[in-house]
């Protein structure tokens, strides 16, 4: 045990150490990608707590993402900011005049998204399968359509702009890795066994004396902090939010990042954020003109990611890493001589 | 003392009745057993006693022990109607007739899971591993590696469960039940496809964990060679009907039972 908290720790110098160096030697369009990889990070591990460790197909994601990142914005926007952005009808008055620091409204954000989990899951986590998918839907267009609406509150359709860009490396990676202990410290905890008794057999964890409502709405409202903190991340990271950005599309590219990466596994998701996040940049060339007399085909990169996901859903069904889980003991387990010797079967 | 008494519940879905006033009384200790064709109506009985289904008609009532003065007294409860997880919470725990394992999980996660319905700390102290939270789960540990030592699992512990042979799975179903800190114990066909030498082995496990555990155990089973060896009384149920109740010698002598379970002998 000792000893993997020394590699653990280890890990986690070096991760500073290259974000250091990566801050004071890369240039702002790959900064701004590793900043993306490390909040699909935070996003993906929040849908796969819900979809992937309960078993709840949740489809609501855009909706928590859009709460926290209007609330993030909202808080820390300073009060010229906010005067310049809603010139059509005067933002409702506490908000006007207050500006908090980043990490409380990350936080705020993130207990607000929670709050509206909370609201919605209660009546619509009786469901199960494709209805709860449905609802879950429905609720995230309901929000952005509220919010396009509230025009004293979100200046509606015009959304935000000017937001502090106070996201950085340290910002998004310092979150992702807490994102990350959390989540495997929930996950390998009597309330994470009871979530994947949920998702492996109803009846039975009921029998076993597990409330189905509780539980349920308990990893919805994690789930969903955590997507209202990587909103927040989002938004102050590009500097400008509108109702436009939460739409389905949001939801589908969070859905994914855990596919492929494994619905109910921590490793396979934050590997998987990575390679889509860079793919999608990296495949970039695809959006543009190829061949000199065939125009070019805008999105035709995400094509790539549509037939990927098809692909893997037809033909590896666990994505990239099932259910397992990295460990140091297994990636020394390999150069052992007994691979086996604790008896595991992996 | 009964511990837990139907009140003549019946079960209705739609115009078919399953199981019309069947009205049991399980005593501290007994093992009592519930027998009937397929389609009499077992499971649905189960299920109303388990929460799984409100009976449309009758009462579940289940005598909660409560220490006052340093007396031991019995307080009649109503828990008609409860749901399954609050049932499982005041000690009635069961096993499924079709094995409902987390086939995923490992043998050990199947019984920890069990546990957890017993957990004082809240999700923030499994989170942050507060002192006892940590106490809790070491504790947790303790009692299922027992568990698992007495069903003879424990050197499986890390194995799928759905990885393990069926008599097996019956066993860590059963261990799992127990770990819910039962006081009754409801058996869905124990012994269901069980070779000879299992049957054998589970009737004598049931009896020994009675015994140690301080049970009352009420099961469904079509094994008469388990259902006569070890109940006390046994109920039969037909097309939704009791028509017998007593003991093994009186059942197994009971006209109606053998016309209606046995079979009617066409020479006598």
């Amino acid at each position: 045990m000792k000893k993997n908290t020394i590699f653990t720790l280890s890990a986690i110098v070096l991760l500073v150490i290259f974000l250091f160096i990566a801050n004071t030697t890369l240039d702002s369009y790959i900064l701004r990608i590793l900043n993306l990889c490390a909040i699909y990070t935070v996003l993906g591990l929040s849908m796969n707590l819900i979809n992937g460790f309960t078993g709840l197909f949740s489809l609501g994601h855009a909706g928590f993402m859009a709460v926290g990142a209007y609330t993030t914005a909202l808080m820390t926007m300073s009060v010229s900011t906010k005067q310049m952005n809603f010139f059509l009808a005067p933002l409702i008055s506490p908000l006007d005049q207050i500006v908090w620091p980043f990490l409380p409204s990350l936080i705020l954000a993130g207990i607000l998204s929670a709050i509206a989990a909370f609201l919605i899951g209660a009546p619509v986590l009786r469901l199960k399968g494709d209805y709860l998918a449905i609802a879950t839907l429905g609720f995230s267009e309901i929000i952005r359509v509220i919010f396009t609406n509230t025009q004293s509150l979100t200046n509606g359709a015009l959304g935000l702009k000017g937001i502090p860009t106070t996201t950085n490396l340290w910002w998004s990676f310092g979150i992702a890795v807490f994102t990350i202990f959390i989540m495997v410290s929930l996950i390998n905890s009597s309330y994470g066994r009871a979530f994947k008794a949920i998702r492996e057999d109803e009846i039975a964890a009921e029998s076993m004396g597990i409330s189905l409502f509780r539980h349920k709405v308990l990893s919805f409202a994690i789930g969903a902090f955590f997507a209202g903190v990587g909103g927040g991340l989002l938004g102050n990271l590009i500097g400008a939010v509108d109702p436009l950005m939460f739409r389905f599309f949001l939801t589908y590219n969070i859905l994914l990042i855990i596919v492929l990466g494994g619905m109910g596994s921590i490793t396979g998701t934050i590997i998987s954020a990575f390679v889509i996040t860079i793919a999608q940049e990296v495949l970039r060339f695809l959006d543009e003109p190829m061949f000199p007399n065939i125009p070019a085909l805008p999105g035709l990169r995400m094509v790539v990611f549509s037939i990927l996901l098809m692909v893997v859903v037809l033909f590896f069904r666990n994505g990239l890493m099932g259910t397992r889980e990295f460990s140091w003991d297994k990636l020394f387990g390999r150069f052992s001589k007994k691979p086996l010797a604790k008896g595991g079967t992996k | 003392m009964n511990l837990l008494r139907t009140d003549s519940i019946t079960m209705q879905f739609g115009g078919l009745t399953a199981v019309k006033d069947f009205s049991l009384e399980l005593n501290k200790g007994e093992i009592v057993a519930l027998i009937g064709p397929n389609g009499a109506g077992k499971t649905t009985a189960f299920n109303m006693i388990t929460g799984v289904y409100t009976p449309t008609k009758g009462k579940v009532i289940f005598s909660e022990k409560s220490t006052a003065d340093g007396k031991e007294t019995y307080k009649e409860r109503d828990i008609t109607g409860l749901r399954p997880d609050q049932i499982t919470g005041l000690g009635i725990a069961r096993t499924f007739q079709n094995i409902r394992l987390f086939k995923d999980l490992s043998v050990l996660d199947n019984v920890l899971i069990a546990n957890h319905l017993r957990i004082n700390s809240n999700v923030f102290e499994a989170i942050f591993k507060l002192p006892r939270y940590k106490r809790e789960e070491k504790q947790m540990i303790e009692k299922t590696m027992s568990l698992l030592e007495k069903v003879g699992l424990a050197e499986h512990r890390d194995e799928k469960s759905s990885s393990l042979p069926y008599g097996q799975q019956r066993r860590l179903e059963i261990a799992r039940a127990l770990a819910t800190d039962p006081k009754i114990l409801l058996l869905d066909e124990p012994a269901a496809g069980m070779n000879p030498k299992e049957t054998d082995d589970l009737t004598v496990f049931i009896k020994q964990i009675r015994d140690e555990f301080d049970l009352t155990v009420f099961m469904i089973e079509h094994h008469m060679q388990v259902v006569m060896g070890i109940s006390k009384r046994i109920y039969v149920l037909d097309y939704g009907i009791t028509i017998a109740q007593g003991s093994p010698y009186e059942i197994q002598n009971n006209q109606r039972v053998i016309e209606a379970y046995l079979g009617v002998d066409e020479d006598a």
